[in-house]
């Protein structure tokens, strides 16, 4: 069915089209309208879910992660210092191995308060153990929020679907919303290994030692280590797993092709820009504009899933180009942006290695005009290799004073 | 659907003795019962059995002369603290390794 609704709205589409069963959430901008409308689904009967209204993220993960754990399918959804709140818990839905789906409407994170758009707030829970996905339009968060709960409950890893604030949490677009009948084909019911269950009591995720332990059957059980070996281990397949959920999700569907990452005129390109989320979209501008007013031959690459980090894709789709120049809105501060560091990590064992720039733009909503980025991104393919490396590189784009 | 590649390994476990292996390793301070205090040892009763309630382990049996089991027991202290006759006196290991 078309419609034409909020960014917001169609991730409560998706969640209902997923049956959820247990809604736990806090509200915070520009989240909020996303878990508002959960509220009114179930309100009206038409999503049969229980909504606990709690009292911080904090819990609202751990209400998610009590869910999980007795065997029925939970959502949430937060930003920015909400997402930090539960941060604990979001550490140990990854450990715990539990296949949830929480969407993060990426904020920037104060101090100083901003509810505007940047994506330090996932970025800073890069390292967690949750998968994570970037988006760039509605259509986008209705189609990766539904293969999110199948990728989760596959692989037994939790999922983050990251979509910008305002830029698509508030905006209008239309986009099509899949049928139920043939949702509930590509989505069989949930699913978790360890559920909790009467019968069979277990202490869950009990404590470990340094080494390998006997448990009370006088069997090895594994150490700490173990299970994050296990956790990092599988987290790289799961790569291979959401490329396949994909091509089911495109054969019932007719979208998708592009889960990992999504070129964009790159096939000749000399230069490519790498960016997540709408930054992605703005940037075809971008290209269209270097292609015909300067006969650069420019393109774009979209990560999407930015945890994993697929990087023999990356080197893949980089290898041979003459220049990288990154494009983010996040920091790891005093040293360089975190996407950056990945793509150029990922380029190393090229040869010849392309020269990567890298370009902070739009923290905390920081404007981000296409006409600056056209003029920044000339630059740099002009003087790529040649350029100093400014004093407090990376290169930022759009301040103010 | 394939789900074999994924051992999805997480730590479990079952209740009954020894989990984390010889729990009685970990102990600073040994329970020690003095019988003539203890009141279902005294009284030859099924009676009070607190520290067999209290005990965080089950380490402590519910018998007329309660025993506890040194080898998980881990040395909390809560029997001593919770016997209405402070008839259990925590001792310092060293003590024992002296002898």
């Amino acid at each position: 069915m078309n419609t034409i609704e909020s960014g917001n709205v169609a991730a409560a589409m998706a969640v209902k089209l997923a049956r959820a069963e247990v809604i736990a959430a806090y509200p915070i901008t520009p989240q909020t309208p996303l878990t508002e409308k959960l509220s009114e689904m179930i309100d009206r009967g038409e999503l049969d879910a229980e909504y606990v209204a709690v009292e911080s993220e904090h819990s609202a993960l751990a209400v998610c992660i009590g869910a999980a754990s007795a065997g029925v399918r939970p959502f949430t959804a937060t930003s920015a210092n909400g997402l930090l709140y539960m941060s604990e818990q979001v550490h140990w839905a990854a450990g715990a191995r539990l296949p949830l789906v929480m969407c993060v409407v990426n904020r920037g994170v104060g101090a100083p308060w901003t509810v505007w758009n940047d994506h330090q707030d996932a970025i800073s829970q890069r390292d967690a153990g949750w998968i994570q996905l970037f988006v760039k339009d509605h259509q986008e968060i209705m189609d990766t929020t539904l293969k999110a709960f199948r990728l989760a409950e596959e692989v037994s890893i939790p999922v983050m679907v990251c979509y910008d604030g305002y830029y698509l949490s508030h905006t209008y677009m239309p986009f099509d919303a899949p049928e139920q009948e043939r949702v509930d084909r590509f989505l069989p019911p949930f699913h978790y290994a360890h559920t909790l269950d009467p019968s069979h009591p277990e202490n869950l995720n009990s404590v470990t030692m340094p080494d390998t332990r006997t448990d009370v059957h006088g069997e090895t059980a594994p150490s700490y280590m173990d299970i994050r070996h296990n956790l990092h281990r599988e987290m790289v397949q799961a790569i291979d797993r959401l490329e396949a959920i994909d091509a089911a999700f495109r054969e019932l569907f007719g979208r998708g092709g592009h889960p990992l990452m999504e070129p964009w005129r790159c096939d000749d390109a000399e230069f490519v820009i790498v960016a997540m989320g709408t930054l992605a979209n703005q940037f075809r501008d971008v290209v269209e504009r270097l292609r015909e007013q300067d006969g650069i031959r420019a393109g774009v690459l979209a990560i999407h899933l930015y945890r994993p980090f697929p990087n023999d894709r990356v080197q893949a789709a980089l290898a041979g180009v003459r220049g990288v120049l990154v494009y983010e809105k996040a920091l790891s501060y005093g040293n360089q942006g975190p996407l950056y560091g990945d793509v150029r990590s990922a380029l190393y064992d090229c040869e010849p290695r392309p020269a990567v720039e890298n370009f902070i733009v739009g923290l905390g909503g920081a404007g981000i005009r296409t006409g600056e980025l056209y003029r920044t991104a000339r630059q740099a393919c002009l003087e790529i290799g040649r350029q100093e490396t400014p004093d407090d590189a990376p290169h930022w784009v759009g301040l103010g004073v | 659907m394939t789900r074999d590649l994924f051992e999805i390994m997480t730590s479990n476990a079952e209740a009954g003795p020894g989990d984390a292996g010889r729990t009685g390793s970990w102990r600073v301070e040994r329970p020690v019962i003095d019988l003539a205090r203890c009141t279902p040892a005294k009284r030859g009763k099924a009676a009070c059995h607190l520290c067999w309630l209290y005990c965080p382990d089950g380490v402590i049996s519910k018998d007329l002369e309660p025993e506890i089991l040194l080898e998980y027991c881990k040395g909390c202290g809560i029997c001593a603290e919770e016997c209405p006759t402070q008839a259990i006196r925590m001792v310092a290991e060293a003590e024992f390794v002296e002898e």
